[in-house]
């Protein structure tokens, strides 16, 4: 089997995406939508991630043996963020509210 | 696929075919990229601790951010991929010329990415933005007194948060332009190859190897574009 060339216009397709991508996350970024402002930006961002990793990566003509590496690498990623935040967002949960600030050794407002 | 006489220079004598030569570089390649998913997963978590711990002050602070120059640079970056990627094609081709045209335009490309990156820096250091001794943080009147109201937080507090925003800002810009910077240096290893002929349809791996460097090095600023430049914007 030969190596599999892409058309053009699917790079440039691709690229047109990526910039319309862009374009939604820096709107969505003004827009107030609560809770939600952060999953929508990360949910563009892995949208973009995830082109650039099937289309200029090639990763959808690879091997399922490279299929699966690249499967890992995130897998590993999302070990490591949800392993440590169940870590330090349960550190102060049995302590009273007034313990979770941080100390600071300095005397009350300053600022008037 | 048969290795043909004048290619077999081009196929090393443990692989059988070109075919799994290209995919063993491949695989190799993409196992460095997962070793560099994590090394740079270190700092995004970090990131994401501290942030879940201050958000209101990473807000504020991210709101310093040149969305302007942020948001061209992230244009820029993608168009690099795009022509690396082009590159790649041309080699697979086997036209020399154009994977040289392809390969200037992405140097172009990364190198006004590293320009408006270093405008970038040299505001923060005006602004007194880079952590140290002289950082100093300063909200609205109206910020700091919301800030006072509902968390209780003294412009210490906030200046110590502030500082901590931009050391991960630093750290994780820093550290991605390094990348660039290597990735720049590399790319210059294979005008002479590219020159010369030397990739066609049977071998192009290193060039191919290297566009999944440059492709993993956009992915990073993909992520840090919203995650530094974007929040409290609304």
């Amino acid at each position: 089997m030969s190596v599999h060339v892409e058309p053009i216009r699917v790079y440039i397709t691709i690229f047109l995406a990526l910039m319309g991508l862009t374009v939604l996350t820096v709107w969505a970024a003004f827009q107030d939508f609560g809770v939600m402002s952060n999953p929508i930006a990360l949910g563009i961002a892995i949208a973009k991630a995830t082109l650039v990793v099937l289309f200029f990566m090639h990763v959808r003509h690879s091997t399922g043996m490279t299929k699966l590496v690249v499967a890992g690498g995130f897998l590993w990623l999302l070990i490591l963020f949800g392993i440590t935040l169940s870590d330090y967002q349960t550190r102060d949960i049995l302590d009273p509210p007034a313990a979770m600030t941080m100390p600071v050794d300095v005397p009350g407002p300053a600022h008037h | 696929m048969q290795a043909s006489s004048h290619h077999s220079s081009a196929l090393a004598h443990h692989f059988d075919s070109f075919e799994q030569q290209r995919e063993s570089a491949s695989l190799g390649m993409w196992l460095f990229v997962a070793q560099e998913i994590m090394f740079f997963g270190g700092i995004f978590t970090a990131y994401l601790v501290y942030r879940v711990k201050n958000p209101e002050v990473f807000a504020l602070a991210s709101s310093e951010l040149d969305l302007t120059l942020g948001g061209i640079n992230t244009v820029v970056l993608i168009l690099s991929s795009l022509t690396m990627a082009l590159a790649v094609r041309e080699a697979q081709l086997g036209r020399g010329k154009g994977v040289v045209s392809f390969l200037i335009a992405t140097l172009v490309f990364g190198g006004i990415f590293l320009g408006i990156k270093s405008v970038e820096y040299s505001a923060k250091f005006e602004h007194h933005l880079v952590p140290g001794e002289h950082f100093h943080f300063a909200p609205s009147q109206e910020e700091m007194d919301h800030l006072w109201e509902t968390k209780g937080f003294t412009p210490e507090h906030i200046d110590r948060r502030a500082e901590m925003f931009f050391s991960i800002y630093f750290a994780m810009t820093g550290l991605h332009a390094f990348h660039m910077i290597i990735g720049m240096v590399i790319l210059l290893f294979f005008f002479r190859p590219a020159w010369r002929g030397r990739y066609n349809a049977d071998y192009h791996n290193p060039i191919e190897c290297f566009g999944l460097y440059w492709h993993f090095v956009d992915i990073v600023w993909i992520f840090l574009f919203p995650m530094l430049y974007l929040i409290g914007r609304a």
